[in-house]
């Protein structure tokens, strides 16, 4: 059963990827804001209509 | 604007949802009550960005006035704005208050097809914040927060912008703690499952792996997550005091030290899995805690009022200046709707200063020349030219805040703290009179397993979790019904109250819901030609004119003329008419029999016809509250007003109240502190700059606004104005909640009795520890947050479902 003592070890190890995984989120500010992309998933794409979609600059 | 056109039908504007006047504006097929509406829909409509009203039905907010943005070319107020520039973009974060649904997010994050240089835009919409990321070269840091305006969505840039304190890294700490500490009770669990079972012949084997990985995993919580316990304990013993994190860090140590001598000694299984489940459950009360609202400021100061820049003379040219660079003998010119900065004399110009902020009188004082105005003014004319004479951090107003003896001479207890020390006291009692015996007789090993069991058993883990979670369930129902408190700590003040001080403007009465009063006469065609001059005019006060007259046509109109601050005249149907404030009447009328400076005058042909005057509406249910508050607590008045109400509210409150009138800000705070010296605890409710010194005294203070996003004094809570008449529900909603704590307590101290029974015999076995305290944890956990729905539905505050 020492095969055992090398799944610990593999446990172990995965376990800590998750940590840093969740660390490496928070760091890049995933949890910063956890409502807003749960409304900007849900916006349609622009219908692209057949006159000149130009953007205008206004003052 | 050429096609639109003056029709007749009801419902309302497109844009912003408001009721539609008589007369309505047309454009599209779609009405809009007012030009700024009917602008916005233009601008979007243009630039193909009309999915804005498709995401919610009239999302938009009507726009005030044009703001004076020159001061954000200056290189040195955006190089204080901006977060972010390199050599061809630039980064700026501003705080929108209009943000309200998911239409703003989709129009706020399109920025750039209504000007492609402004190439990104991210919301967080709980923080109402818009992070906008331009091309500098393209595009000026104005032109973006023009863009921003003309679409309604002005950005909220004040002094305090330019200071803010970075408050987030703090919680983003304990979140790495309550993850590691989370991490190592998993494994620690999975490592100990074996041992609850019982131990197979096989498992045995690996018996001293899993103690010694136990151990391992039990150094970072001990000595990463659970540190500040430690230094709180240190701390507060030097100060000869005992807190809740003193009998916390004795169990965390006697946990890892009987753990790692266990582990070494390979005695039995150590308390690894107690330690890590403790501290993970410690830290996540206290993650509970913090938890605050993010779009809500209680700590606001007079910069969060202040503008950043004014407009300096020098020369004879105009340049905007920082507030922060204001220096005494400065020119300052102040235009119509803007605040004084900075204690200043009047040096040119008709200065006619708004102080119901200030002061809380509803009437605009006029200075004459050279006289002194005071800093949070707002002129209400004409532009006025001012000469500082103190710099804006030492003005008048500021030191209202900057006194040093608020709150300094009461401390704030709390339950928890109160009883750590008797808690702490039976614990040690107990642990050394289980340890003396054993030693009596003379069983060394037994004296000191018995003392480390009964620490460990004693555990007021439960005191430390029930207290934020209760306190937090009751803050989220106070929040749903517009209520909005500080923090955990605050709610318990709130159960502890005995005075309620009661301010009279915007407090007891709302400026929002006021009523137009007309005294005088006029035809209805007269009102047609008042109407039609009123149209003209985008003067609040014009506009609530024109909202109760709500004409049936509009006339065109002659030789239209404004003069700022004073009044508009304009030829109707051949008839000269005037609408205006009383100074600024075309001919001396002696006849003027309104007492007030206020109010609109109307004057047709050289005949005064009457006055319409803005009547502040009692706040509804004022009644029944003052009624119901009278039986447990002592009610008081203090009004910055005039006495004119005076008989309204002595009719309302009992004969006994103290009412006083003419209250300076600093005359409140003094009440405050003399109540307090007599013992009161004391709430005060005010709104404005005025009650500031009062609302930072008061062992709780309130600040009522109609508009949560307005600006609010700093506070322990912020009050919704329609919310008022639940106050006696919200305070015993508290009190019920202090109630349950207690109860919890009650049930953790017959858990632990339990397990102190077998702690004292020195036969507490680990298995025990580990189940008995998520045990307890879970019972309380679940007995506060059922206790906390229950009262809050008997206290009526559930009946309206979530989602606001």
């Amino acid at each position: 059963m020492n095969i055992l003592y090398f799944l610990i070890g593999c446990s172990v190890l995965v376990a800590l990827v998750f940590l840093g995984a969740f660390f490496w989120a928070l760091k890049n500010g995933q949890h910063d804001d956890v409502y807003t992309p749960s409304v900007r998933i849900l916006f349609d794409d622009e219908v692209k209509t057949s006159e000149s979609d130009k953007d205008h600059i206004s003052d | 604007m050429s096609n639109s056109t003056i029709t007749h039908q009801s419902s309302v504007c497109y844009h912003c949802g408001d009721k539609l006047p008589a007369v309505k504006l047309s454009y599209d097929d779609k009405d809009f009550c007012c030009v700024g509406c009917q602008s916005v829909y233009q601008i979007l409509s243009e630039n193909n960005m009309c999915s804005y009203y498709a995401y919610n039905d009239t999302p938009g907010q009507r726009i005030k006035d044009d703001g004076h943005f020159e001061y954000l070319d200056e290189p040195t107020i955006i190089t204080q704005l901006i977060n972010y520039k390199d050599k061809e973009n630039s980064i700026v974060t501003f705080y929108i208050p209009a943000v309200h649904c998911s239409s703003c997010i989709w129009l706020l994050e399109h920025l750039y097809k209504i000007n492609p240089a402004i190439f990104s835009s991210r919301i967080d919409f709980l923080k109402k914040e818009v992070t906008i990321s331009y091309k500098h070269e393209k595009v000026s840091l104005r032109q973006v927060v023009e863009v921003l305006n003309q679409i309604g969505y002005e950005p909220l840039i004040s002094l305090q912008d330019i200071v803010k304190e970075k408050g987030n890294s703090v919680n983003k700490q304990l979140i790495w703690k309550i993850a590691i500490a989370g991490f190592c009770m998993g494994n620690v669990m999975l490592f100990s499952f074996p041992e609850y079972f019982g131990l197979s012949a096989l498992e045995k084997e690996f018996q001293y792996l899993f103690a010694w990985l136990n151990l391992a995993f039990c150094i970072p919580v001990t000595f990463y997550c659970a540190r500040e316990y430690f230094t709180s304990a240190i701390a507060s013993l030097k100060q000869k005091h005992v807190n809740l994190d003193t009998p916390l860090a004795l169990i965390i140590a006697v946990l890892f030290v009987r753990t790692a001598i266990s582990t070494i000694f390979n005695d039995g299984p150590g308390f690894g899995d107690t330690l890590t489940g403790l501290v993970f459950l410690l830290l996540m009360g206290k993650w509970v805690k913090q938890r605050t609202y993010h779009h809500i400021s209680f700590d606001r100061d007079y910069r969060s009022y202040f503008p950043i820049a004014i407009t300096t003379i020098k020369d004879n040219r105009e340049k905007p200046v920082a507030i922060s660079e204001i220096a005494v003998g400065d020119r300052l010119l102040i235009r119509n709707g803007e605040l004084v900065p900075a204690d200043a004399i009047l040096m040119k110009g008709d200065a006619w200063l708004d102080m119901s902020f200030v002061t809380g009188e509803a009437e605009p004082q006029q200075k004459v020349l050279g006289e002194i105005v005071y800093a949070g003014g707002r002129q209400m004319g004409e532009a006025i030219e001012l000469e500082v004479v103190k710099p804006a951090s030492q003005s008048y107003l500021t030191g209202l805040w900057n006194k040093e003896f608020y709150k300094a001479d009461f401390k704030k207890k709390n339950f928890n703290d109160s009883i750590a020390k008797y808690f702490s006291i039976g614990v040690f009692v107990i642990a050394f009179a289980a340890t003396g015996f054993w030693l009596w007789i003379g069983d060394s090993a037994k004296a000191w397993s018995a003392f480390t069991a009964v620490v460990i058993v004693a555990c007021p883990c439960v005191l430390a979790l029930s207290t934020p979670f209760t306190l937090s369930a009751i803050l989220s129902v106070f929040d749903k019904r517009g209520f909005y408190v500080k923090n955990t700590d605050a709610v318990e003040q709130l159960a502890d109250l005995d005075t309620i001080v009661f301010d009279k403007t915007g407090t007891l009465t709302s400026t929002h819901n006021s009523e137009i009063r007309f005294e005088g006469s006029l035809t209805p065609g007269e009102k047609l030609l008042v109407a039609s001059l009123l149209y003209n005019s985008s003067h609040p006060l014009s506009r609530q004119v024109l909202k109760a007259l709500n004409p049936i046509k509009i006339y065109a109109i002659a030789k239209y003329n404004e003069v700022v601050g004073k009044g508009i005249m304009g030829q109707v149907n051949g008839r000269m008419v005037y609408a205006g404030s009383k100074r600024g009447l075309p001919f001396v009328v002696e006849s003027v029999v309104s007492k007030e400076n206020g109010g609109v005058h109307i004057m047709i042909d050289e005949m005064y016809k009457g006055c319409f005057s803005v009547d502040q509406q009692w706040r509804e249910g004022i009644t029944p509250l003052i009624n119901h508050l009278n039986e447990d607590y002592d009610l008081k008045v203090l009004s910055g007003d005039t006495n004119k109400d005076e008989q309204m509210l002595k009719s309302v409150f009992k004969p006994s109240t103290t009412i006083l009138f003419n209250q300076s800000p600093l005359q409140k705070l003094e009440a405050i502190k003399s109540l307090q010296a007599r013992n009161k605890k004391v709430m005060m409710l005010g709104d404005g700059l005025n009650d500031a010194g009062a609302l930072k005294q008061a062992n709780f203070g309130v600040a009522i606004t109609d508009n949560i996003n307005n600006f609010t004094p700093g506070c322990d809570a912020i009050m919704s104005g329609n919310s008022l008449s639940l106050l006696p529900n919200f305070i015993q909603l508290s009190k019920d909640g202090l109630t349950t704590i207690k109860i919890s307590f009650a049930i953790a101290t017959s858990y632990n009795l339990i397990g102190v029974y077998y702690a004292v015999q020195g036969t507490l076995y680990p298995l025990v520890a580990a189940i008995l305290m998520p045990i307890s944890t879970i019972t309380i956990i679940s007995f506060t947050s059922l206790a906390t729905r229950y009262f809050a539905k008997r206290n009526g505050l559930r009946s309206i479902a979530v989602g606001s």
